[in-house]
């Protein structure tokens, strides 16, 4: 296990060219241990290839990139010792059943056969396929078998889990239950996850998260931080009497007040921490305040000039 | 489109002793893999003996009528028995290398490389495991050797399998060899489809090549699958009541004893595992 504050992923000038194609343009990264970091980009945005070039499956054209204390390019057995990898495709054999899958899996990587049982067996457990554990995978939902392969990603106890897009066509119920199990895994191990995703819920749930477009960071943060950054929050009042509201607002507090057809628009720094000074100040009778921040889609639409949801 | 970043080979198996451990461990765990399949999909391994015993059974009683005698002294069953043999093997064998093909193209060959495992490891175990498959499926057609007149004598049905294990070797490590080469599944199945039927046809397994005019002749000689066939003949012939030994391939007046034959085999498949492995440790 690495020691907390340690650092998990280090990349300095990353690149990787295809061709006369750049997928990656020198890419400075920094990930702590224990940490869930998101990274956040639209398709062909060179976030596979990152992944790829992490966990040893790409060679970096250039720059250096150290992952649980090994350099990808020159000690990439040992990168490969510490790593777990979800792929985006699904990558286990549908011809073998569940358990068969992690065990190969545990005795690829140099598992003794007692260890790789024991393992197996808890770890189907723990994503909910112990019964089906003697199923062979053919027979199994895409969510599933989502949930098996994180299982085998973990099976060999590594340090940082690569994810990408590990959630991409599950329905909602099959995604939220892979997100508890990664949840259930950082608390438990202190595993680092990376992942790539293009769900805006998967990225709320990450500590940091940065968002690549063309091959570059355009930003990394927070996601709060991130929000903050490109504006405030609305806070929206139904009142009695919106336009005298919208004028007293902007005269006792110098906020930036207007009344719409939906009501009152309130732009301010900490929007929830006006309501209730709005509340005890207003004299107009209040119906309704809602306080809304800006979604990581608007971070994206600012950085990217793009939206998330469409992409 | 992926290449590999492992190490030069030699190097990284020098740094531990431990090494050489995983990777003896992950080659039997990548053996045990092929026998699991097999194992859990016994109706496919059924189907792809379907084809060699309908040959054998349908074909083999048909012809035996017209062409009697004439053929090696023997009866015409027991003349294509050591064909439908090698025909039991070269299906798995080429199936091994399908899926080799088939699991670059998915991704599914990216889940094992990216183990600690070197990627020759990988190829070595994928061709070895196949072989074993491919004997074991081949090895359960040596229960029709009644039907080609032989005694069911545990030492001849015991070379035979010997014999069975080296043709599903050499094979399977020269259908690895085309599969590492071939990253379109579509170019695989057409070229090795191509391929496998006149050599199978050229090789004397369903007929004698001495009838063939020479330049037909010569590409015998180089045909892998004459080799084999001569080899399981060889062996067939001397246990049919009344059997004559086979001509055999003939280079330049000399007919190559059944040794020199397992030993050619032999050699051609270590040599093309050995490429396979090294093209495949280069890029993939």
């Amino acid at each position: 296990m690495s020691a907390p504050g340690s650092t998990a992923i280090r990349t300095r000038g990353l690149r990787r060219v295809y061709g006369g194609t750049v997928a990656v343009h020198g890419l400075d990264l920094t990930v702590a241990a224990g940490e869930k970091f998101g990274f956040l980009g639209p398709n062909g945005a060179g976030k596979s290839t990152t992944i790829g070039m992490l966990s040893t499956l790409l060679r970096p054209s250039g720059g250096r990139a150290v992952v649980a204390g090994a350099d990808v390019a020159h000690r990439p057995d040992e990168v490969r010792r510490r790593i777990g990898v979800v792929f985006q495709d699904p990558s286990t054999d549908r011809e073998l059943t569940g358990w068969q899958n992690l065990y190969f899996h545990g005795r690829l990587h140099g598992m003794p056969r007692r260890e790789v049982r024991a393992r197996a067996r808890s770890l189907l457990d723990l994503v909910g396929l112990a019964d089906r554990g003697d199923a062979p995978v053919g027979s199994y939902s895409g969510g599933m078998r989502r949930r098996l392969e994180v299982a085998r990603a973990l099976m060999h106890r590594p340090r940082v889990l690569f994810l990408d897009e590990p959630t991409t066509g599950l329905d909602p119920q099959s995604r939220s239950q892979v997100w508890q199990k990664l949840h259930e895994l950082g608390r438990r191990d202190g595993v680092t996850v990376f992942l790539t995703t293009h769900y805006l819920e998967e990225a709320e749930n990450c500590d940091r998260i940065a968002v690549m477009d063309h091959g570059r960071l355009v930003a990394q943060g927070t996601p709060h931080a991130l929000k903050s950054a490109i504006g405030a929050d609305v806070v929206h009042l139904r009142t009695d009497d919106d336009r005298s509201t919208a004028r007293s607002i902007r005269e006792r507090f110098g906020l930036d007040a207007e009344a719409t057809p939906e009501g009152v628009r309130v732009g301010a720094a900490d929007g929830a921490g006006w309501v209730p000074r709005l509340c005890a100040h207003l004299t107009t009778g209040v119906t309704s305040v809602t306080v809304t921040r800006p979604s990581l889609d608007d971070v994206f639409l600012h950085h990217t000039g793009r939206s998330l949801r469409n992409p | 489109m992926l290449e590999s970043t492992t190490e030069r080979p030699g190097r990284l198996a020098a740094r531990s002793p431990g090494r050489r451990a995983a990777e003896f461990a992950a080659l039997r765990a990548l053996i045990r893999r092929e026998t699991v399949r097999l194992v859990a999909s016994p109706a496919q391994a059924g189907l792809t003996l379907l084809n060699p015993l309908l040959y054998f059974v349908v074909l083999g009683t048909g012809l035996s009528g017209m062409v009697g005698s004439e053929s090696g002294g023997g009866d015409y069953m027991a003349y294509v028995y050591p064909g439908i043999l090698m025909m039991a093997v070269q299906m798995p064998a080429l199936n091994a290398g399908m899926s080799i093909v088939r699991d670059r193209e998915t991704g599914l060959l990216r889940a094992v490389l990216v183990a600690p495992v070197r990627r020759d490891t990988f190829l070595v175990g994928k061709c070895l495991g196949s072989t074993v498959t491919a004997t074991a499926q081949g090895g359960l057609l040596l229960a029709f050797a009644g039907l080609a007149g032989l005694p069911y004598d545990p030492l001849l049905l015991l070379a035979l399998l010997g014999e069975l294990a080296l043709v599903a070797f050499t094979l399977t490590a020269l259908v690895t060899l085309a599969a590492v080469r071939i990253t379109r599944i579509e170019t695989f199945q057409s070229a090795l489809g191509v391929t496998m039927l006149p050599l199978f046809f050229l090789s004397g397994a369903m007929f004698s090549t001495d009838g063939l005019p020479v330049w037909l002749a010569a590409t015998t000689l180089v045909n892998p699958l004459t080799y084999a066939v001569d080899a399981l003949r060889q062996t067939v012939a001397g246990a049919v009541p009344g059997g004559a030994l086979p001509t055999g391939p003939d280079w330049g007046g000399w007919t190559p004893p059944l040794a020199v034959e397992l030993l050619v085999m032999c050699a051609l498949g270590v040599a093309a595992l050995v490429l396979a492995a090294r093209r495949f440790s280069r890029a993939g």
